[in-house]
């Protein structure tokens, strides 16, 4: 309850893009700081290690994407997106508020 | 303001732009309450800003070396030159950008994503709503509200395309000084089609098969900023970019390629009253202050 006052009172809420658009597609974990509260369930979920529990610029506990593989996600998310596979997006499935969005758009595909 | 030479330009390095270093000269900083620095280490330049009480005392702006820590330790010992200032007397410094956990004298570190939008909210004020940084090695979209905290951001750092970095590039294969490329871009009669890869690789491999097409070189200097701005039009358009708008970053004094960019936006950026280099530098600064102010009221 504590933490709900204080998300709603002093936190500040953003969405974050991580990733990158290439010649090939675009690549992008979107997270809501707002929705997220830091659980770390996507974290563990994640096959790659694609996610981590991070405290943010404005003090807040949230979850982002390493530094190293939001410049691979096109490769890194193949596990639950795969070329012409069936959709699986783990982290999205665990995360109860809705906080986390995988948008992979690759070009000539959709 | 007066602005003072950077390091000596040698003739065959056109990517070479120019270092500077700028200091108040009305403010004195033996009175000033709280003294807050922001050191920007990017991966091409280097920013340390000091801030007294919330107002622009001095900066410097130069290439970061090989060793962040040393290139933190230079930019902050320019800035400081001649000031009588010295690192003990500062109150709170923030260290930012690419190289922020190297900054040896840091108290914390702070993204450049959050110090870009404050700063930018400090330098443009608190209309801007959307903030574009184009930096030396990634391109960042920012969308602020009016305290300058961040609503959303978008970060691309995995390609060196509508960054600094590529301008350099371009700047020595056509052997034009890098502050000139914008100007002499907008000299051709006819906008050229930009060049078609994003890749700096391949439209450098493109540019050269022009030149010997037989293209003249502002021509294709037009071919690679219009190809520049759409790369961050496309960026930003995922952001949806509302008014107003700003451009922080080295690229942002490059005309060529701003005012192409707001012709496909169909908006243009508010005119710069700092060097747009400094924004990171100044966020960092601001957040100093008020992670001071908030101490001292707790105490």
């Amino acid at each position: 309850m504590f933490n709900l006052i204080k998300r709603l009172i002093i936190s500040h809420s953003y969405i974050a893009n991580y990733g990158y658009s290439d010649g090939s597609g675009d690549y992008y974990i979107i997270l809501d700081s707002d929705k997220c509260t830091g659980c770390g369930k996507c974290v563990e979920a994640c096959l790659v290690g694609v996610l981590e529990n991070y405290v943010d610029d404005y003090d807040d506990e949230i979850v982002k994407v390493t530094e190293a593989h939001s410049k691979s996600i096109k490769y890194d998310c193949g596990p639950c997106i795969p070329v012409g596979g069936e959709r699986d997006v783990k982290c999205e499935q665990v995360c109860e508020p809705k906080a986390i969005t995988v948008s992979i758009k690759v070009k000539g595909l959709d | 303001m007066t602005q003072e030479k950077g390091s000596t330009t040698q003739e065959k390095e056109y990517w070479r732009w120019e270092e500077t270093r700028w200091n108040s000269p009305d403010i004195d900083w033996k009175k000033a309450d709280i003294i807050t620095a922001g050191v920007d280490i990017g991966s091409v330049s280097s920013q340390a800003v000091v801030m007294c009480d919330g107002e622009l005392y001095c900066y410097s702006n130069m290439r970061t070396g090989a060793d962040s820590p040393d290139s933190a330790i230079r930019a902050m010992d320019w800035a400081l030159e001649g000031t009588g200032m010295k690192v003990e007397d500062m109150h709170y410094i923030i260290g930012t950008g690419y190289g922020r956990v190297n900054v040896p004298f840091g108290n914390r570190t702070i993204t450049e994503i959050a110090c870009h939008a404050r700063g930018a909210n400090f330098m443009y004020g608190p209309t801007v709503k959307t903030v574009l940084d184009m930096g030396g090695q990634d391109c960042k979209a920012i969308k602020c509200d009016e305290r300058g905290k961040v609503t959303t951001f978008l970060m691309n750092d995995k390609c060196a395309a509508g960054t600094g970095r590529g301008m350099e590039v371009f700047a020595n294969l056509l052997a034009v000084p890098i502050g000139e490329v914008g100007e002499l871009s907008l000299t051709v009669d006819e906008e050229p089609e930009p060049v078609s890869s994003t890749c700096v690789v391949y439209a450098k491999t493109e540019a050269t098969g022009l030149l010997r097409a037989g293209w003249d070189k502002n021509k294709v200097l037009a071919a690679y900023c219009s190809a520049m701005a759409h790369r961050v039009f496309t960026l930003l358009e995922r952001i949806n970019v509302e008014k107003d708008f700003a451009i922080t970053g080295g690229i942002a004094k490059n005309i060529g390629v701003v005012s192409r960019l707001e012709k496909e936006l169909g908006l243009k950026a508010l005119p710069a009253k700092y060097d747009t280099q400094i924004a990171g530098g100044i966020g960092a600064c601001l957040f100093g202050k008020a992670l001071i102010e908030k101490q001292r009221k707790a105490a």
